[in-house]
């Protein structure tokens, strides 16, 4: 009786025993993991404390950001208002109202030239479709991404906010344009 | 109408919100409010739960929260401007909806895709597979109590973002399928980005396995926890590692090959237990075969061009639409008329990291979709958790949960 009952102690000591040194050694496994890990470099984007004109935020050469409507080597914008872009656009977002270019005032080099180029970026899903659309090249995405406002009539941007400056040097172009080549 | 209920009884048993019993009627249980600001209800789920002390008896999913009327919204859209609705379904799996999505309409104008183009689906939508796993893996321990393993997978999820965002432009809406092909041609170094990334994900797959695996915390939450039987499973719809882990052998990559995916050698991880673990298990395996693929994708990637040869639906090259008038003209009626696709419907289901996603598309000949209907696999897993969480304990809802990997933005469209 007294043996029986000893036997069964021992074997669920035994159990609780070995249980002990399992989860003992399932956390040490962790742990050891998590050690390891303290000796490798951090990935961390010091945004917005880092250096560079993206305060630190790695961006690709592709992405997607604020719009930038390009001027031509000549200096001359490249849209010529023929509302691809606005057609393509899948939420709409896109307003252009066309002109015609005068001997005197010259702002494209085809005939026409976009008066007035509204992008709502309350409405604008950064999809590219309108980049992808243009037949010149005029618009592109830029890497900008610090969008966020409190006021939501800020974000209808005009050509003026999109535009290049105007250096007048070919090479500014490039910069941003890979996004379709 | 006649038959209509009454909208205040709908309401009454759509939100399980009923009368207090009468005095000493007996009732003794509680009804319970979880969600939608719930954190470990991954999104706006809202979920009723009837509960006799901790013991789960009823559990009533409210959905709605994330209605966004994407499908309505494809019916406006041109053909090729439904890409970028598609992303916005599921935010982990962005090219696997856009895959659906093309793979449905090509099949309804019939269309050959260039090999090219169908290595690099399959190859983009293994890393989808993979993304979308580790945020489960992360968000699912965390929700356990582990909070390390999702640092972790974090930080491989985000190479695997950057590389997105390198070949299309965005982080999660891609938008870079396109009815034909692909936008794009990767950029030079993207096929180094990710053989690299290849390397070292098995590895750090064997890490997370290490971090839980033996963990007793982690063993005791998930085993035998939310069981869900293979004709459950299959009577409720359950599609995806959920079914798997139920034991029914059923992968729609290698049963109903889409997308080129006949061309590829990878297993179908399986598990009998049904259980939380099961779900677990069946995942990390999943993430192995995933890497296969996309290595087997990286090998044999074949050269060519990336858009198939359809002037009439396919954008032209840049080049070509700059120097050739013919190719101008077929830009300015695609971008401005769009394409038009025969009248008919089509079905396509693809295996996505939840299981089976579908698009249903109907077209009436025009250039707009009369319908867009998407069959979500996450709707149909929601389903069965009365069936995994009834008479188990409030606390294992949590883990049941997180083991169907729900993304609520697919289950509302
Ligand atoms: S990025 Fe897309 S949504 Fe935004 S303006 Fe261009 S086409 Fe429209
Ligand atoms: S930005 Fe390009 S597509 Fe849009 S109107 Fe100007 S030229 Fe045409």
């Amino acid at each position: 009786m007294t043996r029986g009952w000893c036997k069964e102690y021992t074997a669920a000591s035994y159990t609780v025993v070995m249980s002990i040194v399992r989860n003992i050694a399932g956390i040490t496994k962790g742990m050891s993991i998590t050690f390891r890990e303290m000796l490798q470099p951090t990935e961390v984007e010091n945004y917005p404390d880092g250096p560079g004109p993206t305060r630190g935020a790695v961006l690709q050469e592709r992405f997607r950001g604020a719009h930038e409507l390009q001027r031509d080597e000549n200096g001359l914008e490249k849209c010529v208002a023929c509302f691809l872009c606005a057609a393509a656009c899948p939420s709409n977002c896109i307003y252009i109202e066309a002109a015609e270019n005068t001997a005197e005032q010259r702002i494209s080099s085809a005939e026409r030239y976009a008066k007035v180029y509204n992008i709502d970026y309350n409405r604008c899903i950064f999809c590219g479709y309108c980049v992808e659309a243009c037949p010149t090249d005029a618009i592109t995405h830029g890497h900008g991404f610090e969008l966020a406002s409190l006021n939501a009539t800020n974000l209808v941007m005009r050509k003026e906010d999109m535009l290049v400056a105007n250096v007048g040097m070919p090479g500014q172009l490039a910069a941003h344009s890979d996004s379709l080549k | 109408m006649p038959d209509m209920p009454e909208i205040s009884d709908f309401v009454a048993t759509s939100t399980l919100l009923q009368a207090r019993p009468e005095e000493g009627s007996g009732d003794r249980t509680m009804v319970l409010n979880m969600g939608p600001q719930h954190p470990s209800t991954h999104g706006v789920l809202r979920l009723v739960i009837e509960i006799d002390g901790e013991t789960v008896t009823r559990v009533v999913p409210d959905i709605g929260y994330l209605h966004t009327g994407i499908e309505k919204t494809c019916e406006a859209k041109f053909y090729q401007q439904v890409v970028p609705m598609t992303d916005r379904i599921d935010y982990l799996s962005p090219m696997t909806n856009n895959l659906c999505y093309c793979l449905a309409v090509e099949k309804l104008i019939g269309i050959e895709i260039p090999e090219r183009a169908i290595y690099l689906r399959v190859l983009l939508n293994e890393l989808t597979r993979l993304n979308s796993h580790l945020v489960w893996l992360g968000t699912h321990a965390m929700d356990i109590g582990a909070l390390t393993v999702f640092l972790y997978t974090f930080r491989e999820r985000e190479e695997i973002l950057r590389i997105f965002e390198m070949v299309s432009g965005q982080r999660m809406m891609t938008s870079y399928f396109r009815v034909g092909g692909i936008a794009l041609e990767p950029p030079l170094d993207f096929f180094d980005r990710v053989r690299n990334l290849l390397k070292i994900l098995p590895e750090k797959i064997d890490e997370y396995q290490n971090l839980l695996t033996g963990n007793p915390i982690w063993v005791g939450r998930l085993k035998g926890v939310g069981h869900l039987s293979a004709a459950d499973a299959i009577a409720l719809g359950v599609t995806g590692p959920p079914l798997r882990a139920s034991g029914v052998d059923w992968d729609l990559r290698r049963d109903m090959p889409y997308s080129g995916y006949e061309k590829f050698q990878f297993r179908v991880p399986i598990s009998n237990d049904g259980d939380v673990w099961a779900r677990y298990v069946v995942r990390l395996e999943e993430m192995r075969e995933s890497v296969k693929i996309a290595q087997q994708a990286l090998d044999g990637m074949p050269g060519g061009p990336i858009k198939a040869d359809a002037p009439k639906i396919v954008l032209p090259d840049r080049e070509k639409m700059k120097t050739q008038m013919e190719s101008l003209i077929y830009h300015f009626k695609i971008v401005t008329e769009g394409f038009q696709v025969p009248a008919g419907e089509v079905y396509q289901a693809v295996e996505s990291p939840r299981g089976e996603m579908g698009y249903y598309v109907v077209s009436d000949g025009t250039a707009k979709p009369y319908r867009v209907h998407m069959r979500n696999p996450s709707f149909a897993t929601l389903q069965a958790l009365q069936t995994m969480c009834a008479g188990r304990l409030i606390a294992d809802v949590v883990a049941v949960i997180g083991s169907i990997d729900i993304v609520l933005g697919e289950i509302d469209r």
